[in-house]
């Protein structure tokens, strides 16, 4: 039989997709593919409030996964916006050939 | 039951996430971020969060992924050329991630107190209607700033599509 599931096993979880989207954040080059990462992330930490919500018995962490999916939203948007304003004057996406800020 | 479903959709998570990484082409990794996020919402439901996997499938896995994915072709940027790296750093670097997931999961188990199981229905408290009871109630200031930062989003969006920038 298997051995049960209890909230350890969620946060672990919760960690190793954060490690995976902190090494997708920091190996890939393009930066729609970086920003795909960011939203793994954010959906770690997510994992975690709503096992912890689980936990104590109380909706506390329910609510504030809502509002971190509402913030992910927003920041997809402008993030993408920036993205496109970004090619049109670039023609690239790859964040090793955007170096204007590099002195 | 619920170790089953847990293990399968966990192992589904992960690997899609490992491949959202891997892969070259960004349309690759785009689906494989929607199988990350479906398999996420199986996990919310496990675990009472009724309304927040729904939120998660619809918001998530239909709004923000279709917009990626209209980034993606609007943009045509192909597979990524990836540059030539020593064989060494090829060989040992999964290994490595699965020693530091694994080291990570040891402090986890270690610093937090052994917890109860998790059972399906075991906290029913994330049904909609208690969900947005709170969240009228108790939150309803948090929710209105929140407002705010949708319309900040929304105009910053509005202004970085303009043409002269």
């Amino acid at each position: 039989m298997l051995h049960p599931i209890t909230v350890t096993h969620y946060l672990v979880l919760s960690a190793a997709l954060l490690l995976i989207g902190t090494l997708g954040v920091l190996l890939r080059r393009n930066a729609v593919v970086i920003m795909m990462s960011i939203e793994l992330i954010l959906n770690a930490v997510n994992i975690n409030l709503i096992a912890f919500s689980e936990h104590l018995k109380t909706l506390n962490g329910q609510i504030f996964a809502i509002f971190v999916i509402t913030v992910a939203v927003a920041e997809a948007a402008v993030g993408l916006g920036i993205l496109i304003a970004l090619f049109r004057n670039k023609e690239t996406v790859l964040i090793d050939e955007i170096d204007i800020l590099k002195w | 039951m619920e170790g089953l479903l847990f293990l399968t959709f966990a192992t589904i998570a992960v690997l899609c996430a490992l491949n959202l990484v891997l892969q070259t082409h960004p349309i690759s990794s785009a689906l494989s971020l929607i199988g990350v996020l479906g398999s996420i919402a199986v996990l919310y439901l496990l675990l009472g969060g009724e309304f927040i996997a729904a939120v998660q499938l619809i918001v998530y896995a239909g709004a923000i992924m279709v917009l990626f994915v209209f980034v993606i072709m609007l943009l045509n940027t192909g597979a990524e050329k990836q540059p030539t790296r020593k064989i060494v750093v090829t060989w040992i670097s999964l290994p490595l991630l699965f020693t530091f997931i694994a080291l990570a999961a040891m402090l986890i188990a270690q610093q937090v107190p052994k917890t109860e199981v998790v059972t399906f229905g075991g906290f029913s408290g994330g049904t909609t209607l208690s969900v947005g009871r709170s969240l009228f109630t108790q939150y309803l200031l948090p929710f209105e700033v929140t407002s705010i930062l949708i319309l900040i989003a929304i105009l910053g969006a509005v202004v970085l599509a303009r043409k002269e920038i």
